[in-house]
């Protein structure tokens, strides 16, 4: 909701923080101007890393009605940049600045049936829209897919809330999602036109389901989704971007985007919102020696493959065959 | 004393202590010159009729609408304002069953507010979507909810039967009044102005002469008061006449207010000849209608207000019906004169506060309902001091 995507900046300081799975930690905030937050919302923290300031942006799990107990988990990854170790650290009594929650992935109201699907640390997006539409009453399904039980953040919790409400597919136990058999029966429900599905979770989790959400005819609008948190269809990896024009040639290391690697070596680049929606940083591919991980969901599939443009905000070079530790390079031109 | 002590005391002598008060709930009155509007309540939104496939531009409580009709006839209430560039969507035209165009770069929105088709690429931004608000149509209108919508619940939509039930028939007309909501409210809940503002029509000296009595409940506020063996009115004789062609002499006239959080006030009125015993619950020697008024905030200083005149006799007579629009809008006219020049002074003179006297009984009950629902919503009774805040004629 455009109306409330205003950053407001406030403190906020930690009132508890504790594991609830394996490098997944959460942290309750008091903030300074409290307001309720919505399901689907998110904050920013800004965070000191060497000396310089950046700004993450996690889902907020739960709020309390006044808006006085704000809760976020934050994952740690193998590749975790600093900024997710420091929020990691952060004790009872700490503050830290923050924004207000921001809204962009409004859960509506009004629909005959919800189907969640939550992957991995993508449940954080989820935890707050399952608590409400249980609230008011409404018909949902909430799908939580994770590799195993210890990896699962609020695994216990959630099934306490939700009860057969819930469905939950764990890799390591053989019991893996099966993405066209969900979508084959929402498309068979009776109120398969009326059925809206919130996903967040890994790329290839939610591709998959654009795809199949896609084939099986379902409306393309009721299919909801956030992109902030994205993976790639590979893990990251270094690479490196050379702009002939501007006799630029540099490495994107594993903790660093293209664009922000592209800037740091002097190029003036356009962009706005940093998360592979509105292609405003596309760049020209004029070479490519090796292969392009589009994390982006503004470039089609087709153009996706055509390899002839990419979002440097989110998209990487990806070398997944080399294990000869070959560095993919991207030869490009930007506006 | 300091410059500034004297300066405070000399102040005191007209104004109240305002500012900095700590928090809400130590507000000793009840008394806001500009008082705030709940977003957790159903107002209404437009008349049935306004809302058609091409879609209307209308603020509700702060929040600018573009509200339409999808082909099915479901009323539909988005945002007005375009994701991309907030461009009024109120501007744009129809496409297809449900959705709407955005007048400027052309984005679609389904009736959800959702974008399904964005111009110059393959996809569709995840995050271009327009809030949609509930809106439900009842008793002839369309009521939005801006608040929380998890709160939106259509049980909560205030008692207005009488405009759709086959008992009762009339009509009525929307007016936009350049003030603060509240005062329409206060205006409504006394009616002894009647003798002052419309001394013509429905005016009579024994209105500040009767006694009223005041009562209420977590949502409802009601003031009844009955004059008994009394000349009608103009405007009462009239209706007495259509329904008893030769009347003559005395009645006994009552007005039973009742107020239903946050903004709507239905109002029982009539007379009936005189000791035929009107006021133990026989109304057949007399004629009866209800004023029907629901307020819908547009913004801190100016409001939609909306209102029907019904009545249960002579149902077949359409001339009947327009002729009492008709001269209840030209009593309404006299009260919307008044209230914007009230208004003007309100505003003119910031420093001034205001009294009560006992016939704001009523009134002050309807403020603390109101009080109590903003401070159940964590936002302060008193609207922002907007200076110099004037805005456009509400509705139409
Ligand atoms: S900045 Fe929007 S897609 Fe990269
Ligand atoms: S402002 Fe609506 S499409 Fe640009
Ligand atoms: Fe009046």
């Amino acid at each position: 909701m455009a109306a409330h995507n205003q950053e407001v900046w406030q403190r906020g300081r930690v009132i508890e923080a504790d594991y609830v799975a394996t490098d997944i930690k959460r942290i309750v905030f008091e903030p300074t101007l409290p307001v309720k937050a919505a399901p689907g919302t998110h904050l920013t923290v800004a965070i000191e890393i060497d000396g310089a300031i950046d700004t993450r942006s996690y889902s907020i799990v739960a709020s309390s009605d006044d808006g006085t107990r704000l809760t976020l988990s934050v994952f740690k990854t193998r590749n975790t940049r600093g900024g997710a170790i420091l929020m990691h650290n952060l004790k009872v009594g700490d503050s830290i600045a923050m924004t207000q929650p921001m809204q962009n992935f409004p859960l509506r109201i009004g629909a005959e049936r919800y189907v969640l699907v939550a992957g991995g640390v993508g449940v954080t997006a989820m935890v707050n829209m399952a608590r409400v539409l249980r609230e008011i009453g409404a018909n949902y399904e909430l799908v939580y897919v994770g590799r195993n039980r210890e990896a699962m953040a609020y695994l216990d919790d959630l099934t306490a809330l939700h009860g057969n409400r819930m469905r939950v597919f764990v890799d390591d136990e053989g019991n893996s999602l099966n993405v066209d058999k969900l979508l084959g029966s929402i498309a068979e429900h009776p109120f398969a036109t009326e059925t809206e599905l919130y996903m967040c979770g890994p790329i290839r989790l939610m591709d998959g389901i654009r795809r199949s959400w896609a084939s099986h005819g379902l409306n393309p609008p009721n299919l909801r989704f956030e992109t902030f948190g994205n993976s790639g269809w590979f893990e990251p990896e270094d690479f490196i971007v050379r702009i002939p024009r501007l006799g630029i040639e540099t490495t994107v290391g594993v903790g660093s985007s293209m664009l922000e690697a592209l800037e740091s070596a002097g190029a003036d680049m356009m962009f706005d919102c940093r998360k592979g929606e509105c292609g405003l940083c596309e760049v020209r591919i004029i070479d490519l020696e090796g292969e392009i991980d589009h994390r982006d969901v503004f470039f089609s599939e087709q153009q996706q493959r055509d390899n002839t443009k990419m979002c440097c905000c989110v998209s990487r070079g990806a070398n997944p065959n080399a294990a000869n530790g070959t560095r993919t390079v991207i030869t490009l031109d930007v506006s | 004393m300091t410059l500034l002590e004297n300066a405070a005391a000399k102040q005191s002598i007209r104004s109240r202590p305002v500012g900095n008060t700590p928090t809400i709930k130590n507000l000793g009155s009840t008394t806001d010159k500009v008082l705030n509007f709940p977003l957790n309540a159903w107002y209404v939104a437009a008349w049935d009729y306004e809302i058609t496939r091409n879609p209307i531009a209308r603020t509700i409580a702060g929040r600018p609408l573009a509200i339409y009709r999808t082909e099915d006839g479901k009323a539909v209430a988005l945002a007005d304002a375009c994701w991309h560039r907030l461009a009024p969507l109120s501007m744009g035209k129809p496409v297809g069953r449900d959705g709407i165009q955005c007048p400027y770069h052309g984005i679609v929105y389904n009736s959800a507010g959702r974008c399904i088709s964005m111009p110059a690429q393959e996809t569709i931004n995840p995050s271009a979507t327009v809030p949609s608000f509930p809106i439900v149509e009842r008793y002839r209108y369309a009521w939005v909810w801006i608040g929380d919508a998890t709160l939106a619940d259509p049980a909560k939509i205030p008692d207005m039967h009488q405009l759709d039930d086959p008992e009762w028939v009339g009509d009525g007309l929307t007016i936009g009044v350049n003030c603060n909501y509240q005062l329409v409210l206060d205006n409504l809940m006394d009616l002894t102005h009647e003798e002052f503002v419309h001394s013509s029509s429905i005016g009579q000296d024994e209105l500040s002469e009767s006694d009223f009595v005041v009562t209420h409940d977590d949502t409802t506020v009601t003031v009844t008061r009955w004059m008994l063996n009394i000349d009608a009115p103009p405007f009462w004789r009239k209706n007495m006449r259509d329904k008893f062609p030769d009347f003559e002499g005395k009645v006994d006239r009552w007005q039973i207010i009742t107020f239903e959080a946050p903004s709507t006030i239905c109002i029982d009125v009539g007379v009936a000849k005189a000791g035929t015993g009107a006021p133990e619950g026989d109304r057949s020697q007399g004629v009866n209608g209800f004023v029907m008024n629901t307020i819908s905030p547009q913004n801190d200083r100016s409001c939609h207000y909306f209102w029907a005149f019904m009545r249960n006799y002579r149902l077949e007579s359409q001339l009947i019906t327009t002729q009492l629009r008709d001269g209840v809008s030209k009593v309404f006219k006299e009260d919307e004169d008044m209230l914007e020049a009230q208004q003007a002074a309100i505003d003119a003179n910031p420093d001034y506060e205001f009294y009560s006297l006992n016939i704001d009984g009523g009134g002050m009950w309807v403020r603390r309902l109101i009080e109590r629902m903003l401070e159940a919503e964590g936002r302060p009774a008193s609207a922002q001091p907007e200076h110099a805040h004037r805005a456009p004629k509400a509705a139409r």
